[in-house]
C-alpha cells in the first residue's frame, strides 16, 4: 500500500534527491519539481525500478510567483508530505554590488518559497494533516560577511517556518527546520569543507527521514552544528564583529 | 586528496579528480585530459585505480531498466552491487556471479572481470553481461557485447579501465526462492585432502576453500571447504545486517605469527564435526567481510597486500605445495588464505581465471614480505600460472606478461584505438600494458 505522494521542491538539488531516495525505498510516491523538469526523467525512472513507486517530475519556477497556484492546483494528487530543498547559494560579493544577484538569492531562498508555501500551508491547514520540511540553513542562524546575504534569506526562511509550525500546530500538521551544516554536494563543490563537520547527502536524508517521522521540530544535521552555533549565537556583538568569518 | 587501494600499501594525490555524472560532461573530460584512470568503490586493491588524473564513475548511478521476463538489469556503471542485492533480493532475483564483497560498482566488477564461487559452473562477472556502452578515447560512445564489437568487449572485460569509460550495462540476474543457502562445512586434514574433497564437490554450485596457511608438518594445507546451495523456501525478505565499525588502524604488531596462529587453530576448529551443516544468510555465506566496515584497517597503518595467483590443474597440486609449504615456513601468512578450483578460461583478453586452483594471502606490509613474493612468484611461474591484476600493487612486467598469452592483442588494440596515452594508471605503467 503507497503511502502517498510527496512533493520535493528544488529536486535537482543533491540534497533534495537524496531525500527522494530515502522516501522512496519508504514507500512514498513522489513529486520531483523543479525547473527543466525533463532532465530529472533519468533520476525519476531511476527510483521507479529502485523502489517500484509511481515518480512525475513536474516543471516548477520558484522565481514565477503567478505560477505557484496553478502548480499545486495541477498536482494529480494532494501530497502527504512537502520537502522544500530550493537553494542558492550565490555569489556573497557580487550581490553585493549587483542587486539583480542579491535579488535572485533572497527571492529563490525567501520570497519564492514563501509564494507558494503559502499556498500549500492553507490546504494542509483546511485537511488537517500532513508535514512539512524546510531545509533551511546554519547559515541563517548568525549573518558573517562571507555569506550574509544568502544567511538573511535563510533567516527569514526559518523565521517563515518557526511561525508556519506555530500556525498548523494545532490541526496537527508537523513543520520540521532542517539546518544543515556543511554538505558536500554540487553547491559547495570546490570549497575546502572540514571533515568532521561535513555530511554527505545521504547522511543528510538519512537524519532528516527519521526526525520527520518522529515529528521533530527543528533538527541539525551533525548534531555538532547545534552546539557550534549556540557558541556562535552567544558570542557577544561586540567580538563578533572583529571576526573574520 | 589522498587515495589509495583497499591494501593501503600506496597512496597517491592525484592533480585532478572529475566526478563522472553525465555521459555529456564526461565526453569533455575524455576528449581534453591524458592519463586518466576510472576509480569505483576502490576495492582494488593495488594501484588498478590510482594514477594522475582520476575519474569517480560512483555518481553515475541509476538504475535504467529492468526486463522482469529475461532478467536482464540495465544500470549506470557506479550503481554498487550491493544496491542491486538489497534491492532485488527481495524480489526473487540475485547476480548470477557475485565476488566475495558487494561493495564495487558494476564498472569495476567489468573492468575486473571478477568472480565467485561458483566459477567452476558459471564463469566471470562478464558471462552474465549482456551488453555495455564503453567511451572511447576520441569520445564516442560504442555498444560492446560477443557479438558487437567482440574485441573491445574482450579487451574491456578485465582490461582494467585501460579501453575507456564504461558507462552503463545490462547484466543478467539469477532467480532465487530464498536469501538462504544451505552450507555445508568439511574440515580436511592436509593439502592433499583439501584438494581431494574440493574436486569430489565441484558439482555445487558454489564452492570455496579456507587454508590454514599456518599448519605444519602432515597439518599442512589443511582447511575448511565450504560448498553451498540456494534454498528453496520462499523467504526473501529485506532483513538489515547489524554491522561493525574498525574505526582505526589497528596498530601493526598485533597481527603477528602468534595471534595469526591461535586464530587459524579456533577458526579450523569451529567446524567441530569433520561435516557439517548450516542455514546461512547470503550475506554470511557470500560477503562475510562486508560486515565489517574498514576491516582492512585491521593491517595497521601501513597496509597489506593481496597475493593472488592461479596455477593451471595439472601443475596445481605439486605447485601448491610448494607455495604452501614456503608460506609455512616463512611465517608470514595471514589468516585470510581463500582457495578455489576454476572452471574453464575464457577469451578475454585479461580475465584472470583459467582451469585450475587459485590461492588469495593477505599479507600485512613488513619487512622481507617483498623477497617472499619474489620467490613465490618464481614458483607460480614455472608452473605455468598468473596474477590477478585486481589484487597486484607490484608485479613487475616480465612476470606479469609470462602469465597471459593474450597480452599482445591487447597492447596492440590499445595502441590502434589511441588509449594508450589517454588511459593509463600506475599499474598499467608498472607493467607496460
Amino acid at each position: 500500500m503507497s503511502k502517498g505522494y510527496i512533493l520535493i521542491l528544488g529536486a535537482r538539488s543533491d540534497i533534495a534527491q537524496a531525500l527522494a531516495r530515502k522516501y522512496a525505498a519508504g514507500g512514498y510516491n513522489l513529486y520531483l519539481a523543479a525547473r527543466r523538469a525533463e532532465e530529472l526523467e533519468g533520476f525519476a525512472a531511476d527510483l521507479r525500478i529502485r523502489c517500484r513507486i509511481r515518480v512525475k517530475s513536474v516543471e516548477l519556477d520558484i522565481l514565477n510567483f503567478p505560477s505557484h497556484r496553478l502548480f499545486y492546483d495541477g498536482l494529480p494528487e494532494t501530497p502527504v508530505g512537502i520537502i522544500c530543498a530550493v537553494g542558492y547559494l550565490g555569489d556573497q560579493l557580487k550581490a553585493q554590488s549587483e542587486m539583480a544577484e542579491a535579488v535572485k538569492i533572497i527571492e529563490t531562498n525567501y520570497t519564492g518559497i514563501v509564494s507558494l508555501m503559502n499556498i500549500i500551508a492553507d490546504d494542509m491547514e483546511a485537511r488537517g494533516r500532513g508535514f512539512i520540511v524546510g531545509i533551511s540553513s546554519v547559515a541563517g542562524d548568525r549573518g558573517r560577511k562571507s555569506n550574509y546575504i544568502y544567511g538573511s534569506a535563510k533567516a527569514a526562511f526559518t523565521a517563515y517556518l518557526s511561525g508556519l509550525r506555530n500556525r498548523l500546530h494545532r490541526v496537527n500538521v508537523q513543520v520540521l527546520t532542517v539546518k544543515p551544516g556543511f554538505v558536500k554536494t554540487k553547491m559547495t563543490q570546490g570549497m575546502d569543507l572540514p571533515g568532521r563537520l561535513t555530511a554527505f547527502p545521504s547522511e543528510v536524508a538519512e537524519h532528516v527521514y527519521r526526525a520527520q517521522q518522529c515529528g521533530k521540530d527543528v533538527f541539525y544535521v551533525k548534531w555538532l552544528w547545534r552546539w557550534i552555533m549556540l557558541v556562535i549565537r552567544c558570542i557577544p556583538e561586540r567580538r563578533f564583529k572583529r571576526m573574520d568569518l | 586528496m589522498h587515495l589509495s587501494g583497499w591494501g593501503n600499501y600506496q597512496r597517491v594525490t592525484p592533480e585532478r579528480v572529475f566526478r563522472f555524472e553525465q555521459v555529456a560532461t564526461l565526453k569533455g573530460i575524455v576528449v581534453g585530459q591524458d592519463d586518466l584512470i576510472s576509480y569505483g568503490n576502490g576495492r582494488s586493491y593495488g594501484d588498478s585505480a590510482l594514477g594522475r588524473n582520476i575519474i569517480t564513475v560512483k555518481p553515475h548511478n541509476y538504475f535504467l531498466d529492468f526486463d522482469e521476463a529475461r532478467g536482464i538489469l540495465h544500470v549506470q556503471s557506479g550503481v554498487m552491487l550491493s544496491e542491486i542485492v538489497e534491492l532485488f533480493v527481495p524480489r526473487g532475483w540475485f547476480l548470477s556471479v557475485t565476488p566475495g564483497t558487494q561493495l564495487i560498482t558494476v564498472g569495476g566488477a567489468i573492468a575486473s572481470d571478477v568472480h565467485g564461487k561458483n566459477h567452476h559452473l558459471e564463469g566471470c562477472f562478464s558471462q552474465s553481461v549482456e551488453m555495455f556502452n564503453l567511451m572511447l578515447p576520441d569520445g564516442e560512445v560504442v555498444i560492446c557485447s560477443k557479438k558487437c564489437n567482440p574485441e573491445l568487449f574482450k579487451a574491456t572485460c578485465g582490461g582494467m579501465g585501460l579501453t575507456g569509460v564504461i558507462l552503463d550495462a545490462q547484466i543478467r540476474m539469477r532467480k532465487i526462492n530464498s536469501r538462504y543457502l544451505s552450507q555445508t562445512t568439511i574440515q580436511s586434514e592436509n593439502l592433499r585432502d583439501t584438494l581431494h574433497i574440493i574436486e569430489a564437490h565441484n558439482d555445487h554450485p558454489y564452492s570455496v576453500a579456507w587454508l590454514d596457511c599456518l599448519a605444519e608438518g602432515e597439518k599442512l594445507g589443511r582447511g575448511l571447504v565450504m560448498l553451498g546451495e540456494f534454498c528453496d523456501d520462499g523467504e526473501l525478505d529485506f532483513k538489515t545486517r547489524r554491522k561493525l565499525n574498525m574505526p582505526f588502524y589497528l596498530p601493526s604488531f598485533i597481527l603477528s605469527k602468534l595471534t595469526a596462529k591461535i586464530f587459524n587453530e579456533l577458526y579450523y576448529r569451529q567446524a567441530r564435526k569433520r561435516v557439517a551443516q548450516h542455514k546461512v544468510d547470503l550475506d554470511t555465506f557470500f560477503y562475510p567481510l562486508d560486515s565489517v566496515n574498514g576491516w582492512n584497517k585491521i593491517y595497521g597503518k601501513d597496509g597489506f597486500v593481496q597475493y593472488q595467483f592461479v596455477l593451471p590443474k595439472e601443475t596445481s597440486h605439486i605447485g601448491l605445495h610448494e607455495i604452501v609449504e614456503m608460506i609455512s615456513v616463512s611465517g608470514k601468512g595471514s589468516f585470510l588464505a581463500v582457495l578455489k578450483l576454476h572452471g574453464p578460461e575464457n577469451d578475454n583478453y585479461l580475465s584472470f581465471p583459467l582451469e585450475g586452483y587459485s590461492l588469495a594471502l593477505d599479507f600485512k606490509m613488513e619487512n622481507g614480505i617483498f623477497d617472499l613474493f619474489d620467490r613465490l612468484d618464481e614458483i607460480v611461474l614455472r608452473h605455468g600460472g598468473r596474477f590477478y591484476l585486481a589484487k597486484d600493487v607490484r608485479v613487475t612486467k616480465e612476470v606479469f606478461e609470462k602469465g597471459y598469452p593474450k597480452i599482445d592483442q591487447f597492447r596492440a588494440l590499445r595502441e590502434r584505438y589511441g588509449m594508450k596515452g589517454k588511459f593509463r594508471s600506475l599499474q598499467s605503467d608498472r607493467v607496460r600494458i
